[in-house]
């Protein structure tokens, strides 16, 4: 059992004072991110990450895996007290949440949500527990084919299994593979794109992306809907929780069906978002009673958080070893590794075992800790939504600037920030995804050394990305997900045909 | 605003067929400048613009099939993008936001975004005078003291922080 003593000695670096402060703080940081609108886990995230530039990476890690997990928790309390998904993972919570708060059941919907939440996360850190270190021997026979394989996987999986039309995803994440490319090739040290401009030199960091995507562009959606917030009061007391748990396990079918579909959807790069519709569709399509999903059933909540939570784990599953983040956030996450000089990915497992295990261990203490402020805080959170749109929508504004700003301590980064901004607005409207966008901004480099790397040893033959059974099988899966969208084009164009045949 | 105005709005043509043809225009950009830097091999290996040739190709079909689509079915469209009204309010939030982004080179961070929360609470809420410019001032005080003293995280200042000493 050598991933329980590695984990055990992970226990002791995470159970420092320091670190038990830190995840405290990134708890409580994370929830007030997850409740307010436009700060997301991606976003914030990376808004925060300047901060912990000066700490160590196993406190700044722990801090801000903390504020994922914080975040995670505070997207649930503004979907059930006022029906508006702080995240967008919580949409689903509140199709059964919100009317359970209108009967007053508001105490009762949240401790379903925090424990199911709580559930799926600690099944998915199980998860990565025992099979990161067995992926992560694995992986470390990868050569730069099977890397990009990987990759490929990754991007073509969007492609396939994304709901937005493909077209537009394949131009969103294009988009991104062309903006990572901007600037000093590494290879060739030739510029690339910068047409003279020496701000482009270090090319489009992904974190002024993000932050711009997915927090102005957020805001300006916001403004667009129109918020009102008209929310209900919740006041915990132990009974209601204690009665709430004893309920809870008959519903144990569903937390496993979602833990799965979470865990898999986070794995391969679905995300939480899909993960937590997929949950609720699933367990209403098993539930005896159908018709009570909607107006507050209580599965209907603990079915979308699970699958969320146990989505939102995995996710850090591929980042850790093979470096491919399975959600935005995971890939600010990744961001920050590279900041404080840690490579992701298979041989982070062989060098920095201090590290991995103390984030692994400080996911099971985080997601506990957790559970227990987020139970005990709720009524000064649903306290902070009461603050008016008009205070919050500038302040936000102004948060995400200095995010943007601190990153490298430059203007035209703020500038930037602001481009995304209308880009992700447009994005959204349109129904361009903006997960593929980002994932391409991150792994553009990566993807594209690999590429080369593969290419030189081959002397640009092609064949290479089939000459063993491996890089193989990963490529047919690639080109089968990328195919994927085609066969139901199709099917669609020969059924309008013989219906056409039909009626003549 | 009348009752005849509601439900206008803009078509989601214009902003669809604008956003291809510039995911268009950026494609045929990266092409561009690939075949500049080069796609083919050199003697060391492939050079610059080998990878990012191929990405440029996609971007510009997949945009250019996007764009062909719209124009394609241009008259059939019939979906709104937004209401005028719904574009007004984007606008109240976009327009300060991009005045607080201009004055940031000049002034720092601090100031601007005083002035932003400030405008924003007088514009679209109804405090008064004091609760205005408490918070407008308070909140960056906020951030000075989080990211300057604790986590000493400097942060972009003006001339007004120059003449207070800092």
């Amino acid at each position: 059992m050598d991933e329980l003593n590695s984990l055990m000695q992970g226990f002791a670096v995470a159970m420092t004072l320091p670190n038990l402060g830190f995840m405290l703080l990134g708890l409580l940081l994370g929830i007030l991110i997850g409740v307010l609108p436009g700060l997301g886990g991606a976003n914030g995230v990376a808004i925060l990450l300047p901060l912990t530039f000066s700490m160590n990476p196993t406190s700044a890690i722990i801090m801000l895996s903390c504020i994922y997990w914080g975040a995670l928790f505070g997207g649930a309390i503004t979907s059930i007290l006022f029906n508006i998904p702080g995240e967008p993972w919580s949409v689903a919570t509140t199709f059964d949440g919100f009317p359970l708060a209108q009967q007053g059941r508001a105490a009762e919907a949240l401790t379903a949500a925090f424990t199911s939440s709580f559930v799926g996360a600690f099944f998915a850190v199980l998860a990565i527990t025992f099979l990161a270190p067995l992926l992560a021997k694995f992986a470390l026979q990868f050569g730069p084919p099977e890397f990009f394989a990987v990759q490929m996987l990754t991007f073509c999986s969007f492609i396939g299994m994304s709901k937005d039309p493909p077209m537009k995803t394949l131009a969103a994440m294009m988009l991104g593979f062309a903006l990572a490319a901007v600037g000093m090739d590494t290879v060739t040290g030739q510029l690339r794109m910068t047409y003279g401009f020496t701000e482009m030199l270090k090319g489009f960091d992904f974190l002024i992306a993000v932050i711009g995507l997915f927090g102005i562009g957020e805001i300006l959606l916001t403004m667009e809907e129109g918020l009102a917030f008209k929310g209900k009061s919740a006041k915990i007391n132990f009974r209601i929780v204690w009665q709430t748990w004893k309920e809870l396990i008959q519903y144990w079918r569903t937390f496993i069906r979602s833990t799965l579909i979470g865990c898999w959807m986070g794995i391969t790069p679905g995300g939480a978002t899909p993960a937590s519709f997929m949950g609720y569709g699933m367990a209403r399509r098993a539930a005896r009673d159908k018709e009570s999903f909607g107006k507050g059933n209580v599965e209907g909540v603990v079915a979308p958080e699970t699958a969320a939570h146990a989505a939102g784990t995995s996710a850090l599953l591929p980042m850790l070893t093979l470096g491919i983040p399975g959600s935005p956030t995971a890939a600010v996450l990744l961001g920050g590794l590279l900041i404080w000089g840690l490579q992701p990915g298979p041989l982070l497992f062989v060098e920095q075992k201090d590290f991995v295990w103390g984030l692994i261990a400080s996911m099971y203490l985080g997601n506990l800790v957790g559970l227990f402020v987020v139970l005990t805080t709720v009524p000064w959170w649903a306290a902070i939504l009461r603050i008016p749109f008009p205070v919050i929508a500038p302040v936000i504004i102004v948060i995400c600037a200095i995010g943007a700003y601190t990153v490298h301590s430059s203007i035209f980064d703020v500038i930037m920030m602001l481009v995304f901004g209308v880009l992700g607005y447009l994005f959204k409207k349109l129904r361009y995804p903006m997960a593929p966008l980002v994932l391409a901004l991150v792994l553009g480099d990566m993807a594209e050394s690999s590429f080369r790397q593969s290419m030189l040893l081959s002397q640009g033959a092609v064949n290479i990305f089939y000459s063993n059974w491996l890089v193989g099988s990963l490529m047919a899966l690639s080109v089968f997900l990328l195919l994927l969208p085609t066969w139901g084009a199709l099917k669609n164009l020969l059924r309008r045909r013989e219906a056409r045949a039909y009626l003549r | 605003m009348s009752d005849q105005e509601q439900g206008a709005g803009l078509n989601r043509r214009i902003p669809e067929a604008g956003v291809a043809a510039l995911l268009l225009a950026a494609g045929i950009i990266v092409i561009t400048d690939s075949l500049r830097v080069g796609i083919e091999w050199a003697d060391d290996g492939p050079k610059a613009g080998y990878f990012p040739f191929f990405i440029g190709i996609l971007l510009a079909f997949s945009s250019g099939w996007t764009l062909l689509q719209t124009l394609l079915g241009w008259s059939r469209e019939t979906n709104l993008f937004s209401q005028w009204s719904e574009l007004r309010d984007v606008g109240a939030m976009l327009l300060p936001t991009t005045v607080f982004i201009v004055a940031v080179p000049f002034l720092g961070l601090y100031f601007p975004g005083a002035l932003l929360i400030g405008y924003f609470m007088k514009r679209h809420g109804d405090f008064g005078w004091v609760t205005t410019v408490l918070t407008a001032l308070g909140v960056p005080l906020t951030f000075f003291l989080i990211f300057e003293r604790w986590f000493l995280v400097p942060l972009a200042k003006g001339p007004i922080e120059a003449w207070l000493g800092f």
